[in-house]
């Protein structure tokens, strides 16, 4: 329990919002463009496949062209002022049961507008190159920018129902772009695989907001988030709880995050702006946007807390192990994002650092997914980092901007991750010292296993395969990386100068200042040095000594973790293989019982029949027989009766 | 005379009818054997009309008489085309109408 929590509510953000007028009126136009953009290219089909991929491009920039132009109108607003809502329509109306289809805009839902729309033109003016050789490219762009719509819907949806709509549209797109490879057999089980363990989520989700009517008489969040602090602590809690299942479905938290490592048999942009800069940061938007719910609820925040922790140590160790960079990249994303998740479970002194670091980890990771996609394409699609090696000699821009991720997350000043993870583990530490050491563990391991990464791919000697000609990748992949290098770079700094991202988001989120027991300084120092050492580890582990190209055995750990820490074997030994039980019982339940009951009744009924059928023998004499002695019954019967 | 002698009459050749109906094979006799159950009942009607002193059951006696003109017509019919198929008027040999 936090000790600030008898100050919550004047922290606490505020939810009311203004009819929008002259720019924000634009904001549908956001979700409009790239869903026409979607709806075009998906539609005219083949026709569109020589311009179809500058279509999807334009939309994404117009898109982030209004976005620009609406965050502009907004700073000009006073801080109090800055969220606006638009009606489109009635979309339900049932009763007491009333949803309308309305957009808001406010400085939250901005950031991830300008988040979703920059890191998104970006990535597809990189895929425009990287996808030159795919015939399927049109329909590439297709999803993405049905993505992009389905993304924008979620953040900026004005109730739960219609945020839930873009969930399951960004569920959907991803289920689209991880399998876009169908073909491939790994692709389209882990695109299943995706769809089936997001569903988890989604449940609940629907639960939160069946779980809110039945509380507040409402989903919108005005109805919601106002009211929650008067509703009772069980219904928040449960609430809560429901959000944080959502939440770990989308965002790969644990239990649910075995989704995620095989997610990577998408394209790489994918990997990119889904999978690491976007969607997978939508858990954390639920549960910043519902901060009222959890702000009266502390044992949901502990959940989420708890929650966070574990995925972000899990996320690490698994990230150590794999050798595919993709895959190493991806446990990364968990751990980062179990960063997020633990700093919006710490209320709020979390929330806006929880932010402030998806922005700063939506910049740095898409640097280095974007990078690694450079490298398999210099290396013939290879992803196994121990065919890597010395890519610095022939990838200089790769390795430079890979770099300038790799500084990021590891948290060295002045780049970007430095400012975000620093504020998560002091708002850690704020909150208690073993949810700290946790968050320092986590920084420890990850400047390990990024070391490992660079070192296996960019330093030591070239392992490359016979085949291999490693080159860099053209200006038109390089150039969206260089800028998000660029960002990765300064983005933490510009964001955290003068408090500006903590001013901005305070009125949405709410803040307090974490306070520490001691000095800040020597937090900062300590965790510089932890890195730096576990840095420097790495280093002589991987850059020094010689690499082998296949990979040894290793401790039990190690084997744990490039198993995914077992989290598919006990997916399958908790839920898969019982539940095939539970079906094959009920299939055997509906073949024998049900089936044997309804089929038996009318055996029995045939059999009958066909005795009685005997009867009729075709003798008349019988037939006057048989007359007789009914007539007589009959009349026994008659006179019986009158008796 | 007891006019319950009448009903003891009918019941015999009632019964005497049934009888015939049941156990005679050809078809001609079996139909008598329904009109002497026919004319029976007549019998019986006519004396419950007697006995109760109302018209009621001559009445019905004549609609009964109407029904078993209109049956014989059709019942002769029949009997005669099975025998026109078959040469035989047996009720058994005409069996072909069952399960």
């Amino acid at each position: 329990m936090s000790p600030f929590s008898g100050a919550l509510a004047p922290a606490a953000g505020e939810i009311s919002a203004a009819a929008a007028t002259g720019t924000f009126t634009q904001m549908w136009l956001l979700i409009a463009l790239p869903l026409l953009g979607a709806a075009i290219l998906l539609l005219l089909g083949r026709r569109t496949n020589a311009w179809g991929h500058w279509v999807g491009v334009l939309m994404s920039l117009g898109s982030f062209a209004i976005a620009v132009s609406i965050f502009l109108k907004m700073m000009q607003e006073s801080g109090g002022n800055r969220a606006f809502t638009q009606h489109l329509f009635q979309w339900i109306s049932v009763g007491s049961f009333q949803v309308p289809f309305d957009l808001r805009i406010d400085q939250l839902s901005m950031v991830f507008v300008l988040l979703i729309t920059g890191v998104g033109t970006l990535i597809h003016i990189y895929s425009v190159s990287y996808m030159s050789h795919d015939r399927e490219r049109r329909r590439f762009f297709g999803y993405l920018n049905l993505f992009v719509a389905a993304m924008l819907l979620l953040v900026l949806a004005d109730n739960y129902l219609v945020l839930y709509v873009g969930w399951e549209g960004v569920g959907l797109a991803s289920y689209l772009l991880i399998g876009f490879w169908f073909y491939k057999e790994t692709a389209a089980v882990a695109a299943k695989k995706a769809f089936v363990v997001n569903r988890v989520g989604d449940v609940g989700l629907s639960v939160a907001v069946m779980l809110m009517f039945v509380t507040f008489g409402s989903v919108t969040f005005e109805g919601v988030l106002a009211s929650a602090p008067k509703a009772s602590q069980t219904s928040l809690t449960l609430i809560g709880l429901a959000l944080l299942l959502a939440a770990c479905g989308k965002s790969a938290q644990f239990p649910l995050q075995s989704w995620l490592l095989d997610a990577m048999e998408g394209p790489t942009p994918v990997s990119a702006l889904i999978h690491a800069a976007t969607m997978v940061t939508a858990g954390v938007y639920l549960i910043a946007r519902s901060n009222a719910i959890f702000n009266a609820a502390p044992t949901a925040q502990t959940a989420v807390i708890i929650i966070g922790a574990i995925t972000l140590i899990m996320g690490a160790i698994i990230g150590c192990a794999k050798d595919d960079i993709k895959k190493a990249l991806a446990g990364s994303t968990m751990s980062q994002i179990g960063y997020m998740v633990l700093a919006a479970g710490l209320g709020p002194i979390g929330y806006v650092f929880a932010i402030f670091h998806l922005l700063t980890h939506g910049f740095f990771k898409a640097t280095m997914f974007l990078g690694a996609g450079s490298v398999m394409h210099g290396m013939n699609d290879q992803v196994n980092m121990r065919r890597f090696g010395a890519l610095r000699t022939v990838m200089v821009v790769t390795t430079v901007t890979f770099f300038a991720g790799y500084l990021a997350i590891l948290g060295i000043p002045p780049f970007a991750g430095f400012y975000s993870k620093d504020k998560i583990i002091e708002s850690a530490f704020a909150h208690s010292t073993l949810v700290g050491l946790v968050t320092l563990v986590g920084a420890a391991i990850t400047a390990f296993y990024m070391t490992r990464l660079v070192a296996m791919t960019f330093l030591g000697k070239a392992r490359w395969p016979d085949d291999a000609h490693p080159h860099e990748s053209p200006a038109m992949m390089m150039i969206p990386v260089s800028i998000l290098a660029v960002l990765s770079t300064v983005s933490g700094f510009l964001l955290l100068h003068n408090n500006w991202i903590v001013n901005w988001l305070e009125p949405v989120v709410g803040f307090e200042e974490p306070v520490l027991g001691f000095n800040v300084n020597i937090l900062q120092y300590g965790t510089l040095a932890i890195v730096l050492i576990s840095a420097a580890l790495g280093y002589v582990l991987y850059a020094r000594r010689p690499v082998p190209q296949v990979a040894p055995v290793g401790s039990l750990l190690t084997q744990a973790a490039r198993a995914d820490l077992y989290g598919d074997a006990v997916n399958e030994a908790v839920f898969m293989r019982p539940g095939q039980y539970l079906t094959r019982f009920l299939v055997w339940f509906d073949n024998k019982v049900v089936d044997g009951a309804v089929n038996g009744s009318a055996a029995l009924l045939g059999g009958l029949s066909g005795r009685a059928r005997r009867t009729q023998n075709g003798f008349a004499r019988s037939y006057a027989l048989t007359m007789l002695g009914g007539a007589a019954l009959v009349i026994v019967a008659l006179v019986l009766v009158r008796l | 005379m007891n006019p319950a002698n009448y009903l003891y009459l009918s019941a015999i050749l009632f019964s005497l009818g049934a009888v015939g109906v049941l156990v005679r094979r050809n078809a001609i006799v079996m139909f008598m054997c329904v009109e002497l159950m026919l004319n029976a009942c007549n019998l019986a009607f006519v004396s419950f009309s007697r006995i109760n002193g109302n018209l009621d059951g001559q009445v019905i006696a004549f609609f009964v008489m109407v029904v078993a003109a209109a049956e014989v017509v059709v019942g002769l019919a029949i009997i005669m085309t099975i025998f026109r198929t078959r040469r035989s008027a047996s009720v058994d040999e005409a069996n072909l109408l069952k399960y």
